[in-house]
């Protein structure tokens, strides 16, 4: 199996995917907003597809729209962001400029399964590259600033009150949080980065109550799904998305059922 | 009398209403004093606005502590039953004397000290969300003193607890003035925790405020 490129290229992907999303995830679960992450991972395709029409990369197009969107939410308030209605009207808005993009642009719609549904074992090395490049990026970023975005993350009342440029802190987080979506989504498609993002960490959250322990778990819950989703991808020719995100939910059932365990002793 | 907060002339309006007018007193420093008054009266908000004097300079407000060494701690916290982190981390997300990933020796050093004071050894690896509100409470005024503040402020801190818990949480607090060189401002409506643990009483009304000496105690 690693004899051939797409497949090493793939599974050198997931390690960069897996620690990206481990970390940014255990923030995101802290915070409470999935939701908002699922948004803007609509938010990520329609920027692919405004970026195909335009004839830049999908991927430039999708950080263009992803950052702006998430500063729009950063200096407007979290809050917005957790809203029902804005929610709806995010993802349904930018869906539909997506298709729009891409019924405008004269490529065709495999182009748009691609940004949805992400192919991981179709990158090439300029994909890995830059994939490896923006990753390194944000783990640096996250590295300088980890006491700020762990404090802000975890504790929203109290860094409001007590932290230092605790706003900026906020729209820093949003604005990790809108680059790992771009970075991600050409690999696992902008649907499913939902997926890493919020599960292994949700799932990670029942396993241990220590912050670090925390990240290690749902990045490894993250490399596990990726490595062995893209081994039975191989072995079966089944879509890799299809394994990724089933192991990830058996994931999440055994931590539920573990949390229960726990709880009855 | 050594002042922490010293406020001369100042007018808090909010839309529609005015809440004060002309306000003077002083804090002294070192010392617990019970912000008290009727509610919507406007406690927290005379509270915010000296929070906010660090960064609007006004000059009816003088408060002899920096920012960082001024911590708050919130009446109301986002903190429900599946809150994942340990009590121990939790705490230290209020350290700040270094920016690593890790924490260096000496801020180790001052989370096992605060943990020990605020007696949360047994349960520091516990998850805050299944702690008890006496817990909780004791969690937060430990993340607090990882900033070792000068001047600490505590926004109903005892609203949601039962007698006994209230008092042992007073008197932990009552404590740190001893060892730590701490100012408290404590706001409450509690007259029974005035009585018993305050030097001095701020007692906010309409468009007005007074300081009150309450019964001697030793220091």
């Amino acid at each position: 199996m690693l004899q051939f490129d797409f497949m090493r290229y793939a599974f050198i992907a997931g390690i960069f995917i897996s620690l990206i999303c481990g970390v940014m995830g255990t923030f995101v679960v802290a915070r409470q907003t999935s939701f908002f992450t699922h948004t803007l991972s609509e938010i990520g395709f329609s920027g692919a597809a405004f970026g195909i029409f335009l004839g830049i990369s999908p991927l430039l197009g999708m950080i263009i729209f992803t950052m702006s969107s998430a500063l729009f939410i950063g200096i407007s308030g979290d809050r917005l962001s957790r809203r029902e209605a804005s929610i709806s009207l995010f993802s349904g808005l930018f869906i539909g400029l997506g298709i729009l993009f891409l019924s405008l642009s004269s490529k065709q719609s495999s182009y748009a399964t691609n940004i949805l549904f992400g192919s991981i074992v179709g990158i090439n090395i300029n994909n890995l590259y830059s994939l490896v490049a923006l990753s390194i990026l944000i783990l640096l970023i996250i590295a300088l600033l980890f006491r700020q975005l762990a404090y802000n993350s975890f504790d929203v009342t109290g860094s409001q009150y007590n932290q230092h440029l605790n706003l900026l802190t906020s729209i820093i987080f949003l604005g990790l949080l809108a680059l790992t979506i771009s970075v991600t989504s050409q690999i696992i498609g902008s649907l499913l980065i939902f997926v890493l993002l919020t599960i292994p960490a949700s799932s990670a959250k029942y396993f241990t109550p220590s912050l670090w322990k925390m990240i290690f778990l749902s990045t490894s819950f993250s490399l596990g799904g990726v490595w062995i989703g893209l081994y039975l991808s191989y072995i079966t020719n089944w879509p890799v998305t299809f394994f990724i995100t089933t192991i990830e939910a058996i994931i999440y059932c055994l931590s539920l059922l573990y949390h229960r365990l726990q709880g009855n002793k | 009398m050594k002042p922490m907060i010293e406020v001369t002339d100042l007018n808090i309006q909010v839309p529609g209403k005015k809440l004060f007018e002309n306000l003077n007193f002083i804090i002294p420093a070192n010392n617990l004093t019970c912000i008290t008054g009727e509610n919507g009266v406007g406690k927290t908000t005379l509270v915010k606005h000296l929070l906010q004097s660090f960064k609007s300079k006004s000059p009816q407000i003088k408060i002899h502590a920096t920012r960082s060494r001024t911590q708050y701690v919130p009446q109301l916290r986002n903190i429900d039953d599946e809150f994942p982190l340990s009590i121990i981390d939790f705490v230290a997300l209020g350290l700040h004397q270094s920016n690593l990933l890790w924490h260096t020796r000496s801020e180790k050093k001052l989370l096992q000290d605060v943990i020990q004071k605020t007696n949360l050894m047994a349960i520091s690896k516990r998850p805050l969300g299944a702690a008890s509100g006496g817990e909780k409470q004791r969690a937060f005024l430990a993340q607090a003193l990882c900033a070792e503040p000068k001047l600490l402020i505590l926004d109903e801190s005892t609203a949601s607890l039962d007698t006994v818990t209230k008092n042992e949480l007073l008197i932990l607090i009552r404590s740190l003035l001893i060892d730590r060189d701490i100012t408290v401002l404590f706001i409450t409506h509690d007259p029974e925790l005035i009585e018993k643990y305050a030097d001095y009483e701020l007692h906010l009304s309409h468009l007005q405020a007074q300081l009150i000496k309450k019964g001697e105690r030793e220091k």
